[in-house]
């Protein structure tokens, strides 16, 4: 059991906030579109996981959990 | 309590308000036109949004609350939840009222923006440009203070930095990613 | 030949029945296990194994699924599937309707593209010939012209709502797709596959194909032959069978764009044998796509025919997401420059790490055909694309350097 970022690509709109709350998982490509860490979210980080999401102006990100462990 | 701490404090608490009100405003174009520097980065904006947004309810409810209680007034506090029910300044009391009852829908949208939606959070959230301008309106109608200049002084810079923003948002391009990197994208074309 | 014919115009529905027999009343579950059995795979592009997928659909329908028979044909360099519905719409409907029964499906929608007009005249042709409860189930609907029209997703979005723009999944069609209800996106080749094997038998199917290969298929061979257009081959037929099809190499060849725009490049010389089939070209990092055959002729450039390429690419994203939206622009606009021997320092670089950075972040896969051309471009062409950067093009200057095939 763990969770994992979910980004709808349509949605996203190259905003960055999530890159600026989560810079562990998060970094943005040349033109500002976010380039996520494939994998579950560390518990480390869970809770600016949670922080991202709420973040995004548009609402393209989503932590879903997952019902087996990804390799991180 | 004396009723003039009564009635400066909702004086005070209601200039207060729309300072914060003003402010909140701001931030929300800024955060609309993407604008960010090294050291002012996005999430500062919609931070600094939002908690002054929850602050402008705390001064709100203080302007409310010693308004309604305040013997002076008479109004119950039925004048404060209908709009156009009280017999002081009917209007521009009535107008406070309308200004509340919009400000909460937008600041309920925004918490539970996930369970509402994103179409149906924006639509309401795009009612600030009516809320803002009638709670001004309210400020001026109701406020005894128009004579005063600190209390012109005020209005005029609430006034002027919506202005200026406004007139920013209207006119002035986003600060997207692809403007500020022109090397990376040289064919780039907006879309949509 | 079964799937293309030598006659000019359709088959009508009296030919096709004297030629192949009426529709077998085979049931669903038994029309599933035939193609599961013959392992055909789809010939859309992705090669998922046909009998699986109609399975995930029956599993789902519940008598109210939906067939969406694809020849939207979008891949500029493929005509396989508008000849198919030009010369055999019988069989592509036939395909359709045991698709239909095996899925539990009520409707058939034939998803043509716009500019096929031959295609789209046969099918309704073959259909007003058809008795009357087929008729009303079935219908055509033109795709709108461009290249991501023809992509699941963005067909069931076209007939939703009029917007043939891919959708984020899941949900995928499968599982919710045309009016919600679980659709099967099928190429109609596969279709028309799936009609022959239901007739003969899996083991008719299993009969064919060379080598290790089983099964039939339809290439479009195009470039630097004598007679380009689409040949039929059994599975496993090297490409230089292939070029023999289409009438010998026209020339001096060196390189060969297998699947399409989606596809990627890959040297003759190397591949001079290479087994026309899906096993054996992943194994080398090919894919056989949707059978597209393309030779570059020797004194063609190699980076002057990939920049037309990945231009193309480019002005054909759905303008959805970022990365596909500007990467694409970006990497075809160094390309280009490239190209043109007009290049800015770097600009090599740039697309390398362009590409890298593109793929997986669409909503769909055309960000990563795209990137995978040109990584297969960059590996081929290597000293064509290091010459461009140093402003000079190897192909203009040393001919002699290209040895015949």
């Amino acid at each position: 059991m763990g969770e994992v970022l979910d980004i709808d690509r349509i949605r996203c709109d190259g905003h960055g906030l999530c890159a600026e709350l989560l810079p562990e998982l998060i970094s943005l490509d040349d033109w500002g579109y976010p380039i996520i860490e494939p994998g579950n979210v560390p518990p480390s980080v869970v809770e600016h996981a949670r922080r991202a999401v709420d973040a995004c102006p548009v609402l393209a990100l989503r932590l879903a959990r997952t019902a087996a462990l990804a390799p991180r | 309590m004396s009723d003039t701490i009564l009635w400066y404090a909702t004086r005070g608490a209601g200039v207060v308000s729309l300072v914060l009100l003003t402010g909140v405003v701001v931030l929300g174009i800024v955060s609309a036109m993407r604008w960010q520097t090294a050291s002012w980065p996005r999430f500062l904006t919609t931070g600094l949004h939002r908690n002054l947004a929850l602050a402008t309810l705390v001064f709100l409810a203080i302007h409310i609350v010693t308004a309604v209680v305040d013997p002076f007034t008479a109004l119950g506090w039925q004048a404060a939840a209908i709009p156009f029910s009280s017999s002081y300044r009917r209007l521009w009391l009535g107008l406070g009222v309308v200004a509340i009852y919009l400000l909460l829908a937008i600041v309920v949208t925004s918490l539970l923006r996930p369970y509402f939606g994103q179409s149906a959070w924006r639509a309401v959230h795009w009612l600030t440009y009516l809320m803002w301008p009638v709670a001004v309106i309210h400020g001026i109608g109701t406020g005894t203070d128009p004579r005063f200049a600190w209390m012109l002084a005020i209005e005029a810079g609430c006034i002027g930095t919506v202005v200026a923003a406004v007139a920013w948002r209207a006119t002035g391009a986003q600060q997207t990613a692809w403007r500020r990197l022109p090397a990376a994208a040289p064919q780039a074309q907006k879309w949509n | 030949m079964e799937l293309i014919a030598r006659a000019a115009g359709a088959e009508r529905l009296s030919a096709h029945l004297q030629r192949l027999g009426p529709l077998p009343a085979l049931s669903s579950g038994a029309l599933i296990a035939e193609l599961e059995a013959s392992g055909l795979l789809g010939r859309g592009g992705a090669g998922f194994p046909v009998g699986r997928k109609w399975r995930a659909v029956a599993e789902r329908a519940a008598g109210g699924a939906v067939v969406l028979a694809n020849g939207a044909e979008g891949e500029p360099l493929s005509f396989k599937d508008r000849s198919l519905m030009a010369a055999r719409p019988h069989l592509v409907i036939d395909g359709a309707l045991l698709a239909a029964r095996a899925v539990g499906a009520s409707d058939i929608i034939f998803y043509v593209g716009a500019e096929h007009r031959t295609a789209q005249a046969a099918l309704h042709q073959a259909l007003a010939e058809r008795p009357g409860d087929v008729r009303r189930r079935a219908r055509i609907v033109t795709a709108p012209s461009g290249y991501v029209s023809g992509e699941e997703s963005a067909a069931v979005h076209y007939l939703n709502a009029g917007d043939a723009r891919p959708t984020t999944t899941p949900p995928r069609p499968f599982e919710r797709g045309v009016g919600g209800r679980p659709t099967l996106v099928q190429n109609v080749e596969s279709l028309a596959l799936a009609a022959l094997i239901a007739r003969r038998g899996h083991a008719w199917y299993l009969g064919l194909g060379h080598g290790r290969a089983r099964g039939i298929g339809l290439l479009t061979v195009s470039g630097a032959v004598n007679r380009a257009g689409v040949h039929e081959i059994e599975l496993g037929a090297t490409l230089s069978d292939a070029a023999g099809a289409a009438g010998g190499l026209r020339g001096d060849v060196r390189a060969v764009l297998l699947g399409g725009y989606f596809g990627g490049w890959a040297d003759l010389r190397e591949h001079w044998g290479l087994p026309l089939d899906a096993a054996s070209m992943r194994t080398r990092g090919l894919a056989l796509g949707c059978g597209v055959v393309h030779f570059l002729p020797s004194d063609a450039c190699g980076v002057q025919a990939t920049a037309g390429f990945i231009t193309y690419l480019a002005s054909q994203s759905a303008r959805q997401c970022g990365p596909c939206v500007f990467g694409l622009s970006a990497i075809a606009g160094a390309t280009q420059r490239l190209a043109a021997k007009s290049p800015q320092p770097g600009d090599l670089d740039r697309i390398v790490r362009w590409s890298g950075q593109v793929t997986g972040r669409g909503a769909c896969h055309h960000p990563d055909g795209a990137a995978a051309l040109m990584h297969s471009a960059l590996q081929v062409f290597a000293d064509d694309f290091a010459g461009h950067q140093q402003r000079r093009c190897l192909t203009i200057s040393q001919p002699a350097r290209v040895a015949a095939a």
